[in-house]
């Protein structure tokens, strides 16, 4: 039914574009820039391959969140569920079970996107805040399980390390060696899914979604299935991320807010979404570029810091809501990573 | 007969739940935000108090004299400068700055209140209990919370029924353009609104102090038991707040009973299987989703 809508032919004296001169040149560009940087590891030194892959796994976290919020209109609160299941997954297979970390750190990528489906059964009927709060409690159920489990290797309420599997196998620099590349290859699948996902048929009906529910649903679009698929995606990317996370700081805790499991996650995706530009494709790189770069280079106690985020998150909701991106976008009418469409005037 | 006991302390829990409910269902009802920093402003509260039973060596009691119009005044200037600009801004955007504001004021505490646990001393009615048998006994202070919450429910309801001030409440919550156009000023209503709700937070923070110990982050677990009561009872109604919290602390206790840390997890899963629950009632949809799927 729609299909025919859209095979109608166009109004002459306009044409859809997708595609830019600018935005074929800077996805190839940013493309040659992941190839670039995965030659990190022969080039940089140790220091800076560290503080590349907490740069890698906040860009995950914040695509992730932009994709939920930006795209889906779902304001989630309990994201950091999915990045204690990744980590504490990637524990199980490991640590438990003895399997190659990396192999445990993709295994637990995969449970992070199967326990988004029961979950998004729950929790998807809900709007707005209520959604928002309803992972939260998911969240906090996960971490309090977690906590509660016996098993040694898990650690319950005292948290566990993964240095055994890992020195077991690989010595300290093949490590970071690895973990950099998993984490680089994490970022450029990832951004690479969302990309096709937004460009396809289903990036149309998200921004309808998250623009007028009922609306889009009144015409055809599939609400649901839109919002359970972003919700996957994200479930997964978040376990990936929580999986880096493990193999970069090699211990985690369950409970509090600094934990695995903690809300400061969320405080920093909303940040890195907000400051980027939220519902913009290249927007959560940027954020998580301004974070990286704030943490790297301005020195500031813990409270603090957490002070800042929250503040100039608030900020940028009221003053600059569409972010450094989204008004960079809107003044000069560029898109650099084409997922929209271009309407164009002439020939 | 232990049984007995874990239901009749969860109802009297549920009391208190229902206390810290009412605000955040007042502000959802009359402007459907959910404030998420709801428990942090109750957690200030306690905080306040504590200030001045340390510093003026008064009673927590006393302390509420004080502590409550300041949260009043409070309140009415948090809409005033954040809610309401966050409100004109679309549905997604209270969220982000009360969210902004829940991690603020957790920090902020720590700063000036260092990460170590309070409590707040509840009087001599504190530790006095009504001994009925061997294995059940009532504890006074949870008999007074019980009845804040039943008399601040009241309150609220009479002052909705009876008041010009209730009347406007209804009125901008069912439509604030309508409201308008016969002389409401809804901006006003708001900001009353978000006053009471903040001054009623600021309540049950300081019952909340006084009942057990508390550190700059009880705020999130706060704020999820309050809404947890106000979805169990029934999204948009306040005595269905006190229904909710009376099930919510119900679970807690029993989950406790078969195991003490599974006191929050047994609040957890109730709350999630009534999200099931109404998604069921659903059904017809998700199988309609899963045909256009297939």
């Amino acid at each position: 039914m729609t299909e025919t809508a859209l095979a109608a032919p166009p109004a002459p004296r306009f044409r859809v574009q997708r595609w830019t001169p600018l935005s074929i040149a800077f996805t190839g560009g940013l493309g040659g820039g992941i190839a670039v940087l995965a030659l990190g590891p022969l080039v940089f030194g140790e220091n800076t391959q560290y503080n590349l892959i907490q740069l890698f796994f906040l860009a995950i976290m914040a695509m992730m969140w932009n994709a939920l919020a930006g795209y889906g209109g779902l304001v989630s609160v309990g994201q950091q569920a999915f990045i204690g299941l990744g980590a504490y997954g990637a524990v199980f297979f490991s640590v438990q079970h003895g399997l190659n970390p990396y192999l445990s750190m993709f295994l637990a990528t995969l449970v992070g996107g199967a326990v988004a489906i029961p979950v998004a059964a729950v929790v998807l009927w809900l709007r707005n805040g209520a959604f928002a709060i309803a992972t939260w409690v998911v969240a906090e159920a996960f971490a309090i399980l977690v906590s509660l489990d016996p098993n040694p290797a898990i650690g319950g309420g005292t948290g566990t390390s993964a240095l055994l599997p890992f020195n077991l196998r690989y010595t300290p620099s093949q490590r970071l060696h690895y973990t950099y590349w998993a984490a680089l290859g994490a970022v450029a699948v990832l951004l690479l899914l969302l990309f096709v996902l937004l460009r396809s048929r289903l990036g149309g009906s998200l921004q309808a979604i998250r623009d007028d529910e009922e609306a889009a649903a009144s015409v055809g679009v599939r609400v649901l299935l839109g919002k359970g698929i972003l919700f996957v995606v994200a479930g997964a990317g978040c376990a990936a991320a929580g999986t880096i996370i493990l193999a970069w700081q090699l211990s985690v805790l369950p409970l509090g807010p600094n934990s695995v499991f903690g809300i400061n996650w969320t405080a920093r995706m909303i940040f890195m979404v907000l400051v980027g530009g939220l519902g913009t494709f290249e927007g959560p790189i940027i954020g998580a570029v301004v974070l990286y770069l704030l943490q790297t280079y301005v020195s500031i106690s813990g409270v603090w810091y957490f002070v800042m985020l929250g503040g100039i998150a608030i900020g940028f909701a009221l003053l600059l809501p569409r972010g450094i991106w989204g008004t960079i976008q809107e003044r000069f009418n560029v898109q650099l990573l084409p997922v929209g469409y271009r309407l164009r005037t002439g020939d | 007969m232990t049984w007995v006991a874990d239901v009749v302390h969860g109802i009297l829990l549920g009391g208190f739940y229902a206390l810290l409910a009412s605000g955040l269902a007042l502000m959802f009802g009359v402007m459907r935000i959910i404030n998420l920093a709801h428990g942090s402003l109750a957690l200030i509260g306690a905080y306040m108090a504590l200030l001045l039973t340390e510093h003026l060596h008064i009673s927590t009691y006393l302390a509420l004299a004080p502590v409550l119009p300041g949260a009043l005044i409070a309140g009415y200037l948090l809409q005033r400068t954040m809610l309401e600009r966050s409100l004109r801004a679309g549905q997604l955007v209270p969220l982000l700055t009360t969210f902004g504001l829940l991690i603020v004021i957790a920090n902020l505490l720590q700063q000036f209140f260092s990460p170590d646990v309070h409590s707040l001393d509840a009087g001599r009615i504190g530790p006095a209990s009504w001994h009925v048998s061997s294995t059940l006994s009532i504890p006074w202070f949870d008999v007074l919370t019980l009845g804040i919450a039943f008399s601040v429910l009241g309150g609220l309801h009479l002052v909705l029924r009876l008041t010009q001030l209730g009347r406007e409440l209804r009125a901008t919550a069912e439509d604030p353009d309508t409201a308008e156009l016969v002389g409401v000023n809804a901006r006003a209503v708001y900001a009353r609104a978000t006053a009471i709700a903040v001054a009623i937070a600021a309540l049950a923070g300081v019952f909340y102090g006084m009942r057990s110990a508390f550190d700059p982050n009880s705020g999130a677990n706060e704020l999820l038991y309050a809404f947890e009561a106000v979805v169990i009872g029934g999204i948009g109604s306040l005595w269905g707040t006190l229904v909710g919290g009376i099930v919510l602390g119900v679970s807690q206790e029993i989950g406790a009973h078969v195991n003490q840390e599974y006191f929050a997890l047994g609040g957890h899963v109730v709350f999630l299987a009534v999200l099931v629950a109404r998604s069921a009632s659903s059904a017809p949809r998700i199988r309609y989703a899963l045909r256009r799927f297939a």
